[in-house]
C-alpha cells in the first residue's frame, strides 16, 4: 500500500479544512487535505453561503462589537479571541479575490462579509492548489494513528472511488472535520457525523460545550434549505389558524413556541409578508432555495407549505474538541483541531454565535490549526520519512472489542438523533429524561462498540455509525453534569444561572464518559 | 434526490462522481453513464448538477420533471450563473443580511401586534 507522506494532513474539505491548508501551504509545508466527499461542495458551507463576523479595523468598532456579543455569551467566552477572529476574517477574505467573483456591496464598494457557498468553497480549493496543498477527494479518514510516545503521527482511511484502503505519515494533524447533525436532514450535514470528534478521543483528546448543541432551523418539511426566505414568515396550524409565534431576535421563544404547535399537529408556513425585495433577488442568493419549491412545483412566496425544524446539533451548536492554546492544539500533541470540529465557546460562549460569527470562527481557527500544526511538523520532519511502526487508534466499528455480529445501524443513528434533538427532550432537560436518554444511547454504543464491523467501504459507514452514538453520548453526558439553565442549555430541574457553573463542562472517555467541570478539574464520573 | 443522468446529454466525465459530497454514484465504465447506485445518501444539495457542464443531470424534488409546468433541467447552473450567462452572478448577494434582519424585524412585530391584541381581547372579556 502507498504511503502518503506530508507534514500536514487536514481531515476535511471545508471552510476551515480549507483555510487550515491555506495557512499551512503558506509556511512552506507540505500539505495533504483529505476528505471524506469532494472539497468544493462538502460541509454545510457549500450549499449555503455565510456571511462573516466583519467589523473594520477601527479600535472603537471592534470593542463595541467584542462588548456586544459577550452580552450573551453567558460569561464563558473569552474577549481576546474575539478579537483575535475579526482581526483574521478582516484580513483573509481579500486574499481570495484571484478566484472568488466578488461584486458590489450596493455603496460603490466591494462586498466581502459574505460569500456564496460553492463559490467560495472552489476559491479555496483553487488557492490552496496553487500554494501546492495536494487535495484527495473521496478519501474519508477513518482513524488516527500515533507514535510511539503518544503524539499523532499519521492517519488510515479509504478510497471510496477505487475501493481501497489509504495511510498517511504525518508531521501533524488537524481535525476539521465539521459537526454533527445526527443525520437531522439538515442540508449539507449529510457527511457531518462527528468522525473528528471520535477519532479525537479516541487519540486522548477532550470535549468541550457538548451540552450546547439545541439549535434547529425550520424549512418546508420534504427539504432543509437556507433559511433566508423565512425570517419574516407566518405560521398557521392545521385549521388554518395564524400562529403567536416570537421572532427570531428571541430564539429561545420563537423555538418554544414552535415546539409547542408541533406538539398540537403539523405546522405551515408562508411568505405573504416576507421582505418586499427578497423575491426579486432570492434566486441569486440562494438559488437552491428556490428548486425547493420550484421543483416541488410549488410558487414559494404564494403557497402555503408544511414546515419542519431541522436538528443542527453540534453544527450551529458550540461544543468541539477542546483546543488547549492559541494555535487550536488539543490536548494531544502533533493533532489541532478547526472550524466546527473544535468548540467555540472561546468566541459564542453559550449561545449560538449565528452563521456570521461561526464563519468567522471556521475561517480563524483554520488559518491558527494551519499555522500551529507546519511549526510542529517542522520539529518532525527528520524523523517524518523513517519506519517508525504507527499505532492505529480506532476503536468502535473498526475493531470491535468481541464477536462481529449485525447491527442494525439505522436503528443506532435513530436513537442518537432521537435523543438528541427530539425538541421535548432537548428544550426542556431534565435529569430523568437524560438519565433515560445515557442508558438507551450506552446500549446503542455497547452493541456498536462490540460487535460492529464494516468490511471494505462499509468501513465508512460503520464509523460514521460509531461517531455519532459517541456524540450523542458525549452531548447528553455534559447536559446532565450542567445543573442548571445557561443559554441554549435550558434544564427543566434547574431552571436558573448558577454562578458555580461559570465554567466549561469538558468531556471524554469512550465506554465510560468522564465529564467534569473545567474550574473544578476534578473527575466526576456519569453513573 | 438524484432521478436523472440524461444518456443523450451525458459525456461520462464523471464529474457528478466526484464531486458528489455523499458519494451518491459510481463511475461510468466504458462509456456509459455514472450509475446512481447509492440515492439513500443523496440529500438534494443540486451540487451534482451545478458541476455538471452538460446539464445532465436532474435532481428532482419528490415530484418527476414530467410532471411540471416548466422543465427544471439546467436551472441550477443558470441560476448560479455558472453556464457563462451572467457576467456578474453575485451583483446582489450584498442583500442578505440585510434582508435577513428585514424579516427578522418583520415576524418580531408581527408578534408583538399580536400579544397586544390579545391583551385588547381579554379587557373585553
Amino acid at each position: 500500500m502507498n504511503e502518503i507522506i506530508a507534514d500536514v494532513l487536514v481531515v476535511g474539505g471545508g471552510m476551515a479544512a480549507g483555510w487550515a491548508a491555506i495557512s499551512a501551504a503558506k509556511t512552506g509545508a507540505r500539505v495533504v487535505l483529505a476528505d471524506k466527499g469532494f472539497m468544493g461542495t462538502s460541509g454545510v458551507t457549500a450549499p449555503a453561503g455565510p456571511n462573516h463576523w466583519w467589523v473594520p479595523p477601527e479600535a472603537e468598532l471592534r470593542k463595541a462589537a467584542v462588548e456586544r456579543r459577550l452580552e450573551s455569551a453567558f460569561g464563558l467566552a473569552d474577549p481576546v479571541w474575539m478579537e483575535r477572529i475579526i482581526d483574521i476574517t478582516w484580513q483573509s477574505i481579500p486574499e481570495i479575490a484571484p478566484w472568488y467573483p466578488f461584486s458590489g456591496d450596493g455603496k460603490g464598494g466591494t462586498f466581502r462579509a459574505g460569500l456564496r457557498g460553492p463559490e467560495y468553497l472552489r476559491a479555496l480549493r483553487q488557492y490552496a492548489t496553487k500554494l501546492g496543498v495536494t487535495i484527495l477527494d473521496q478519501h474519508p479518514v477513518l482513524e488516527l494513528l500515533a507514535r510511539q510516545d503518544g503524539s499523532i503521527g499519521g492517519v488510515a482511511g479509504y478510497d471510496r472511488l477505487n475501493d481501497r484502503p489509504w495511510n498517511a505519515r504525518t508531521g501533524a494533524v488537524i481535525l476539521a472535520t465539521g459537526g454533527c447533525a445526527f443525520r437531522s436532514g439538515l442540508l449539507g450535514s449529510h457527511n457531518n457525523t462527528g468522525d473528528g470528534y471520535l477519532m479525537g478521543v479516541e487519540a486522548g483528546a477532550e470535549l468541550s460545550g457538548m451540552e450546547f448543541c439545541i439549535s434547529y432551523s425550520i424549512s418546508p418539511l420534504w427539504l432543509s434549505t437556507r433559511t433566508l426566505p423565512y425570517t419574516g414568515a407566518r405560521y398557521f396550524n392545521a385549521e388554518g389558524q395564524l400562529l403567536s409565534i416570537p421572532g427570531w431576535d428571541k430564539p429561545r421563544d420563537y423555538l418554544c413556541k414552535l415546539a409547542d404547535a408541533f406538539r398540537a399537529g403539523p405546522v405551515y408556513a408562508d411568505l405573504h409578508e416576507a421582505p418586499a425585495g427578497l423575491p426579486a433577488v432570492v434566486r441569486e442568493i440562494q438559488p437552491a432555495t428556490v428548486a425547493a419549491f420550484e421543483r416541488r412545483g410549488l410558487d414559494m412566496f404564494q403557497d402555503r407549505f408544511e414546515v419542519k425544524l431541522f436538528g443542527e446539533g453540534t453544527i450551529r451548536g458550540i461544543g468541539g474538541l477542546r483546543i488547549v492554546n492559541d494555535v487550536c492544539a488539543t490536548s494531544v500533541p502533533g493533532l489541532f483541531a478547526a472550524g466546527d470540529a473544535a468548540t467555540r465557546e472561546h468566541i459564542a460562549g453559550a449561545t449560538s454565535g449565528g452563521g456570521a460569527q461561526n464563519a468567522a470562527w471556521a475561517l480563524s481557527s483554520g488559518v491558527l490549526s494551519g499555522t500551529g500544526a507546519a511549526h510542529e511538523a517542522k520539529k518532525r520532519r527528520k524523523t517524518l520519512d523513517r519506519s517508525e511502526k504507527l499505532k492505529p487508534l480506532g476503536g468502535a466499528g473498526l475493531r470491535p472489542s468481541g464477536a462481529v455480529k449485525a447491527v442494525d445501524r439505522k436503528a443506532a443513528i435513530q436513537t442518537a438523533q432521537k435523543e438528541t434533538l427530539d425538541l421535548d427532550k432537548a428544550l426542556w432537560r431534565n435529569e430523568t429524561g437524560l438519565k433515560s436518554s445515557a442508558s438507551l444511547l450506552d446500549k446503542a454504543w455497547s452493541e456498536i462498540r462490540t460487535s460492529l464491523h464494516g468490511e471494505k467501504l462499509e468501513t465508512v459507514s460503520a464509523r460514521e455509525t460509531a461517531a455519532m452514538v459517541a456524540t450523542a453520548r458525549w452531548c447528553n453526558a455534559s447536559a446532565l453534569v450542567r445543573k442548571e439553565s445557561r443559554g441554549m442549555h435550558v434544564r427543566e430541574d434547574y431552571p436558573q444561572q448558577n454562578p458555580d457553573y461559570q465554567s466549561r463542562i469538558i468531556t471524554g472517555g469512550l465506554d465510560r464518559i468522564t465529564p467534569y467541570l473545567e474550574k473544578l478539574r476534578t473527575t466526576e464520573a456519569v453513573s | 434526490m438524484i432521478t436523472e443522468i440524461l444518456p443523450d446529454r451525458c459525456n461520462s466525465c464523471n464529474a457528478c462522481v466526484v464531486v458528489c459530497p455523499d458519494h451518491v454514484l459510481d463511475m461510468a465504465k466504458d462509456g456509459q453513464l455514472p450509475v446512481i447506485a447509492r440515492p439513500d445518501q443523496c440529500q438534494t444539495c443540486f451540487l451534482c448538477e451545478l458541476y455538471c457542464s452538460e446539464d445532465a443531470i436532474y435532481v428532482a424534488v419528490d415530484v418527476p420533471r414530467s410532471e411540471l409546468k416548466n422543465d427544471p433541467l439546467g436551472n441550477i447552473r443558470r441560476d448560479y450563473g455558472w453556464d457563462g450567462h451572467e457576467e456578474d452572478p453575485l451583483k446582489n448577494f450584498w442583500q442578505l443580511g440585510g434582508l435577513l434582519r428585514e424579516g427578522v424585524m418583520i415576524s418580531s412585530a408581527r408578534h408583538a401586534l399580536q400579544q397586544s391584541d390579545d391583551k385588547e381581547s381579554e379587557k373585553k372579556i
